[in-house]
């Protein structure tokens, strides 16, 4: 029986706590744009606007100084990024090449460096 | 051509959606998330999370920022904090939602037909549908952009389900370097697709404008960045284009 609860207890924990607050976005998404057109100037400004908070997302994953990532140190975040860019820009902008050249750099990096 | 708005007939239909599988098969994002997702199994086996808690919250949150953090806070922190950072880290999809959905959008679509793929938006996809979307037909669009949505969910269920099954053996060193897939993938896509000025000026101003947000700790940093760098890059745009028409 409480076998039974303890399983339970995260599923509903991921539910209201996880999927309500995470999918209340995308629903709000849905209702606003009722009858817009994809040519319409306010989706020309939402989707900048998606576009930098992408951007906001990346610069938080790379500087965060809190969850899994933080411990690896900023600097090899940052340095695996710029190598992983640059990798992509000698590869005729290769997707695949600078996203496997910028994981091995953090990999090599957090090898060494993390404490 | 015929005005009328036919529905393609059911065999086209998953025929399309089949198209958006292999897309999704043929997308840097799909070997991206079963590496991110492998790390983020294995930091849910340390936690102490079963296999089909890891399954469950990809199927129904699908967000690996949200998803880190539940894995990581669940069992430490209040479960109204979790719910703040949780909400906090998904604002994106408010503008991303509302970026492609008109895309898919034409006479004879019900609202009820955008719901999967209202839920199935996630960077990744957004990102693939949102250059892939346009190069087909309105009609093949939603059947596409399903079969694409959940081509790259399998990899990241399936990445999560080998992250618990290689737990043991994976150091949480190494299991946190996996999530690097996920910002290596914003960044590299992010610059393929910024064709237009619009599109790179937003995602450069955002990278700027995003730490100096944070450094001011005034809260809701993803929005005020997006509402900021997305304004500007909207800005100069309009004043671009105003200039081209009243140009020679």
């Amino acid at each position: 029986m409480s076998a039974t609860l303890s399983e339970l207890g995260p599923v509903l924990a991921l539910i209201l706590f996880g999927f309500l607050p995470n999918e209340v976005w995308r629903l709000v998404g849905l209702m606003l744009v009722r009858g817009l057109d994809e040519k319409s100037q306010i989706i020309v400004w939402v989707r900048a606007v998606a576009t930098a908070m992408l951007a906001g997302v990346l610069a938080q994953l790379l500087l965060s100084t809190s969850g899994p990532l933080s411990s690896i140190p900023v600097e090899v975040r940052v340095g695996a990024a710029v190598l992983g860019f640059a990798a992509f820009l000698i590869a005729r902008r290769s997707v695949f090449a600078g996203v496997l050249a910028g994981e091995a750099a953090v990999m090599l990096g957090t090898y060494l460096f993390a404490v | 051509m015929s005005t009328e708005t036919s529905e393609p007939p059911p065999h086209v239909s998953a025929q399309v959606f089949l198209d958006g599988i292999v897309a999704a098969v043929r997308s840097v994002f799909f070997y991206v998330l079963v590496g991110n997702y492998l790390g983020l199994g294995a930091l849910a086996y340390e936690v102490g999370l079963n296999f089909w808690w890891m399954a469950l919250s990809t199927l129904l949150v699908w967000a690996a920022p949200a998803q880190i953090i539940l894995v990581s806070t669940l069992h430490t922190a209040a479960l109204f904090e979790v719910a703040l950072a949780v909400t906090l880290s998904s604002v994106r999809f408010l503008p991303m939602v509302a970026a492609i959905l008109p895309m898919m959008r034409r006479p004879g679509v019900r609202q009820r037909d955008l719901l999967l793929p209202m839920h199935l938006t996630a960077v990744s996809v957004w990102v693939e549908g949102m250059r892939l979307l346009p190069l087909m037909a309105p009609e093949r669009r939603i059947a596409f952009y399903n079969g694409l949505g959940v081509g790259l969910m399998s990899a990241a269920i399936i990445g999560g389900a080998i992250g618990f099954v290689l737990a043991a053996k994976l150091p949480p060193l190494l299991a946190a370097a996996l999530l690097f897939f996920t910002p290596m993938a914003i960044l590299m896509s992010s610059a393929r697709n910024s064709r237009t000025l619009i599109d790179g000026l937003a995602f450069g101003l955002g990278l700027v404008v995003g730490p100096v947000v944070a450094a001011q700790k005034i809260g809701l940093d993803l929005m005020w960045t997006g509402l900021i760098a997305g304004s500007i890059a909207y800005a100069v745009h309009r004043l671009r284009e105003a200039r081209r028409k009243a140009g020679p």
